[in-house]
């Protein structure tokens, strides 16, 4: 038999390991998945996890995808960090791009460098508020913030379907249940800065906040004062931190990101608010910030590897008849194993000698 | 508007209905959090629950293979979540997530070949005489058999809590797992068969949902029906008799904003649509602002791992 042994020290080694490990086990057991579907193993792999990093096409789209997952799971990952459970950047994503929508709506054929940035403050706004009520809920009336967030998301996409069926729908649309087309719109929609690679002007900002959100955490007494409160609570209670600042801080930053990461879909990939317009991005953001250790740099690496899974998957699809479905199986296997293996970082297996 | 078309008594039968897939995933998870575990995978056992219950049925065209293998989906989900956080430690708020993720995503692999079949019928209990009683018939005798179910386990559950002494054993767990370990119980073990009820029970709960309430297999078809039974157990604070007032409340209102919609009330759908989600959110924060009597019903131990040193 085996048991667990706690180690002095939490291990370094382990700690930047298990990702990797967990990427590499959701591999193996994906391959035995495809085999059970029909389907041929090695090429499956190979079109999900190597593809989408060496096809030049695939590698632009890269990006596309990548950004809205890393932009979301930055914030994300401060509050995680607190303790504080924002389960609902779902939501947050559909209300910061109806926000920020309808800025670009209501200013339909003016003409302007100062549209697009008006609409991204909107759009951050919007997010922020949303996810300030839960914030507010649990500050005042220390309501569950995991519960509400997520009640919140099917409000939101409530919320979504009345406004692309009333005041948001295109006036010449023909009735379709859709915005116009702020993506076909010169001064609304996102221009490309590095159009090799994909990254466009919200993949900047994005790296922009990534680089903040070092910043904040490494060097600033805020981003102490989250990382304190996510190790000790009590103890940061009793260093003067304010619980109820942190929470605020934590989900208004994550609120307002995932605000700007759904106008940034809107204006870039997406083009237009239809019904259909939310794809999940921040449920699988929750995913990016865990295999990124909570920590930009990680998280800029998982929101890759993840974005990689959509676009092989999409490619799996159209040549290997791999149900969409698989792909969220996949990801949610990857967050599985890496819970599982995380148990490495502070614990050593030993093996059991029998009495003899 | 014609309010005449809202019978009374119709509509009450459709309350039971819509609240029978809340209260069974609520029971169990209020099991699973009275032995200290939170896990907030129950809409991801209740999709597995639906989209298995429905392959059992439609395979053995039997409604009540279907309610078997709902149950039996929803526990054998539950055992990675019951692994992962008793077995290797891991945080449970995360595996929970991790576990209504997976399962959102297996299940629509699952199911995917079962799109617009329709399951055997569920038959109704109807009792000679009883049944045809004016509106008592209605209201007590002509359910189909999961609502009874629904309502004995609730009865069960509370005996076993409250009456038994394995239940005081789980309690135990739940309120101080390092005493329940000195007092030599295998909180690890006890607390994976929690779990698995739990899971069962979300199981059984999403097969009512595919198999009566709606009655086909759609993905996401849940629409967040678990989550709203993870909030009935805040609602009930954590006592078994209570979490069917809460359930039935939210059938409730799931009925009226349906049947609002049904009659063509100004209110736009999306915004009746909405109702039970606000509700939800409402009542949460009702029961939680009593911070004092709020953390005297939940159970201690809530959310906390646990590891024998020796």
């Amino acid at each position: 038999m085996f048991r667990l042994e706690q180690r002095p020290q939490p291990s370094k080694t382990m700690l930047y390991l298990t990702p990797v490990i967990a990427v590499l086990a959701t591999m193996i057991v994906g391959a035995a998945l495809f085999a059970l579907l029909g389907i041929d193993p090695g090429s499956a792999i190979y079109l999900l996890f190597i593809d989408p990093f060496v096809d030049s096409y695939n590698l632009s789209q890269l990006f596309v995808k990548a950004s809205p997952l890393i932009l979301i799971a930055m914030g994300l990952s401060l509050g995680f960090r607190a303790g504080v459970w924002n389960i609902g950047a779902e939501g947050q994503f559909i209300v910061g791009a109806i926000a920020g929508g309808a800025v670009g709506l209501a200013l339909w054929g003016t003409e302007g460098w100062w549209i697009l940035p008006l609409m991204a403050i909107a759009a951050a706004l919007g997010g922020g508020l949303w996810a300030m009520i839960p914030a507010v809920l649990k500050i005042k009336f220390n309501a569950n913030e995991i519960l509400v967030s997520l009640m919140l998301v099917y409000v939101a996409e409530n919320f979504l379907a009345q406004m692309v069926q009333g005041v948001l729908r295109a006036p010449d649309g023909m009735g379709f249940p859709e915005s116009r087309n702020l993506g076909r719109n010169d001064a609304t929609s996102l221009p490309d800065v590095f159009p090799a690679l994909g990254i466009d002007a919200g993949g900047v900002v994005m790296l922009v906040l990534l680089a903040l959100a070092f910043f904040l955490l490494q060097k600033h007494a805020l981003g102490f004062q989250i990382k304190l409160t996510g190790e000790s609570s009590r103890a940061a209670r009793f260093s003067g931190v304010k619980p109820g600042i942190i929470i605020a801080v934590c989900l208004g930053i994550s609120g307002a990101a995932a605000g700007l990461a759904g106008l940034f879909e809107l204006t870039g990939a997406a083009g237009k608010l239809t019904i259909d317009f939310p794809v999940g991005y921040g449920f699988t953001a929750i995913i990016v910030a865990f295999l990124g250790r909570l920590n930009p740099v990680g998280i800029l690496l998982a929101g890759v590897v993840l974005a990689g899974t959509y676009i092989g998957g999409e490619n799996a699809q159209f040549q290997l008849q791999l149900p969409a479905a698989a792909v969220t199986v996949f990801q949610g296997m990857m967050l599985f194993f890496l819970l599982g293996f995380e148990i490495l970082i502070n614990y050593r297996i030993k093996r059991l000698r029998r009495a003899v | 508007m014609d309010f005449s078309s809202l019978n009374p008594v119709a509509m009450i039968v459709l309350l039971i209905g819509a609240a029978t897939p809340i209260l069974l995933a609520a029971i169990g998870e209020l099991v699973v959090e009275k032995s200290g575990v939170l896990n907030l995978g129950v809409e991801g056992m209740m999709i597995i629950g639906a989209v298995t219950g429905f392959i059992a049925a439609t395979t053995f065209d039997s409604p009540m293979m279907g309610l078997l293998g709902g149950a039996v989906g929803g526990a054998l989900v539950s055992m990675t979540f019951g692994f992962l956080t008793q077995y290797l430690l891991s945080n449970q708020v995360a595996t929970g997530l991790a576990l209504t993720l997976f399962g959102l995503g297996l299940a629509a692999l699952m199911g995917s070949a079962y799109n617009g079949i329709r399951p055997p019928r569920m038959p109704r209990l109807e009792v000679e005489g009883l049944s045809d009683l004016p509106i008592v018939g209605k209201l007590l005798f002509s359910h189909d058999p999961v609502i009874y179910l629904s309502l004995a386990l609730v009865l069960a559950v509370w005996w076993f809590l409250n009456r038994s002494r394995a239940g005081l054993v789980l309690r135990a767990c739940g309120e101080n797992h390092e005493a329940a370990h000195s007092l030599g119980y295998n909180v690890q073990l006890i607390r994976f068969g929690a779990i698995m009820f739990g899971g069962a029970c979300a199981g059984l709960g999403g097969a009512y949902v595919s198999l009566v309430r709606v009655p086909q297999w759609t993905e996401g078809m849940t629409a967040g029906v678990g989550w709203i039974a993870l909030a009935i157990v805040v609602f009930a604070s954590w006592k078994p008799w209570r979490v069917i007032l809460g359930a039935y409340m939210f059938g409730g209102i799931t009925i009226l904003q349906l049947s609002l919609q049904a009659l063509g009330i100004s209110i736009s759908g999306a915004y009746l649509s909405m109702t039970p989600y606000i509700v939800t959110i409402v009542v949460l924060v009702i029961m939680s602002a009593d911070r004092k009597r709020a953390s005297l019903n939940a159970p201690a131990c809530l959310g906390r791992s646990f590891h024998a040193s020796h």
